[in-house]
């Protein structure tokens, strides 16, 4: 079973639901948690892996080999991206345009082009316990591709005999957040009750729906802001599975390091019932 | 010489137009005969790679020289392998494309600064540009 923990607005306390929720599902199976939010993954700070294990990750951009190219220009029709021209007897390639689709090396009719691999991030992955496998795509800094980090991140195989695999999300609603959502079984969107969290909410929801993943949504900071954000769960179905209070003894403990199930035992208590709501749900 | 103009309209009235990639149209003149045409931008919707784009279709007219306000590192570069002098007009919103013949004809124009490709030399790419990288 596939858990992604997403949320649309960033900041509304993905990584503190994933990890307790990770805590929680360990004492019932063994737990793969990815951390896919790969231009900030910091749900290691809470799980404290030994990170033993490590890939280099990229895209396959085009090589040309002038030796055997005619300068035709098929390559630079085929791309979508403009990331490869010819421009008279000239062939040029942007690595920083290419999205590594292969087209280019597909319709070169002198088979000049190659593909080689261009590094955009590395994998890294290692038990946090004997129960949790922890792994992590961390994408170079300058590199603003998350998505093929996400799918490579996704596809490694270190803990993929796990019995259930919990994903932490980007924030927002775009291409990386889809890449995290797809494959998935069940999508826990978690929110604030504030205008900012209901708008980025509703897209995020739209993208799980899209995509054909049920939902639940766990209101986090609740008794600020407003009560759009139920009205709007209750008007479009969708269930609100937790509510996690604005405390200041929870945003001590998260700075300190510390999981919710630290923060207080009731936790404990709320994420065993989640998970068997998880449990439910995900596997209709 | 053949000219290209970035221009923001589709007829000799358009104003200059300072982007390159993005430019609405092209004005391709020639500086001899005073001929010219006009051209769509077929770039100013593409998602990514626009300088490429236009640099490209330029050079598909053999133009010698072109005239914008800017060009980025990977419109600079296509426009550079494909051997095309790059002229620069700051500001230039309100000129026509006579007033932009004009000032060059005058020698009023400047040349851009080499752009910063700092992605050029830093990864032994072999070719490439900068390192900014299209969002999917």
């Amino acid at each position: 079973m596939r858990i992604v923990v997403a949320s649309g607005k960033g900041g509304t306390g993905k990584t503190t639901i994933a990890t307790s929720l990770a805590l929680v599902a360990a004492e019932h199976g063994s737990v793969h948690f990815l951390d896919c939010d790969v231009e900030a993954p910091n749900a290691g700070l809470f799980l404290h892996p030994q990170l033993t294990d490590t890939k280099d990750v990229g895209i396959l951009i085009p090589q040309v080999n002038e030796n055997r190219c005619t300068y035709c220009g098929e390559c630079a029709k085929a791309c979508q991206f403009h990331a490869i021209v010819t421009v008279g007897k000239k062939v040029l390639v942007f690595p920083e345009l290419c999205h590594g689709c292969g087209s280019c090396a597909l319709v070169c009719p002198e088979k000049a082009i190659t593909e080689q691999l261009d590094v955009l991030g590395v994998l890294q992955g290692g038990r946090a316990s004997s129960q949790i496998g922890f792994t992590q795509g961390v994408l170079n800094v300058g590199e603003p591709m998350a998505v093929p980090i996400i799918r490579e991140l996704k596809q490694w195989e270190l803990f993929s005999s796990a019995s259930i695999e919990i994903r932490d999300a980007p924030p927002g609603a775009s291409c990386p957040v889809v890449e995290t959502l797809r494959g998935a079984d069940y999508a826990l969107l978690v929110t604030e009750p504030t205008p900012f969290g209901l708008h980025d909410l509703k897209q995020v929801v739209e993208v799980a729906r899209e995509l054909g993943i049920p939902s639940g949504v766990i209101i986090n900071r609740d008794g600020i802001g407003n009560t759009d954000v139920e009205l709007y769960c209750k008007e479009i179905g969708l269930p609100i599975l937790m509510r996690i209070p604005m405390q200041r003894e929870i945003a001590e403990g998260i700075a300190s390091g510390k999981t919710l199930l630290d923060v207080s035992l009731d936790y404990h208590l709320s994420f065993k019932q989640l998970y068997e709501i998880l449990l439910r749900e995900g596997n209709l | 010489m053949k000219i290209a103009i970035s221009i923001n309209g589709s007829d000799l009235n358009a104003l200059f137009d300072p982007r390159f990639g993005r430019a609405q149209a092209f004005c391709i003149v020639d500086s001899e005969s005073a001929d010219y045409q006009i051209f769509s931008n077929a770039a100013v919707a593409a998602s990514g790679g626009a300088g490429v784009a236009a640099a490209q279709f330029v050079a598909e007219y053999r133009v010698d020289a072109v005239i914008s306000g800017s060009y980025g590192p990977n419109a600079y570069e296509t426009l550079s392998a494909a051997n095309i002098k790059m002229y620069t007009l700051a500001g230039g919103g309100e000129l026509n494309i006579q007033d932009v013949i004009e000032k060059f004809s005058a020698g009023e124009l400047g040349e851009p600064q080499v752009p910063d490709h700092e992605g050029f030399h830093g990864r032994g790419r072999g070719f490439g540009g900068g390192r900014r990288r299209g969002s999917f």
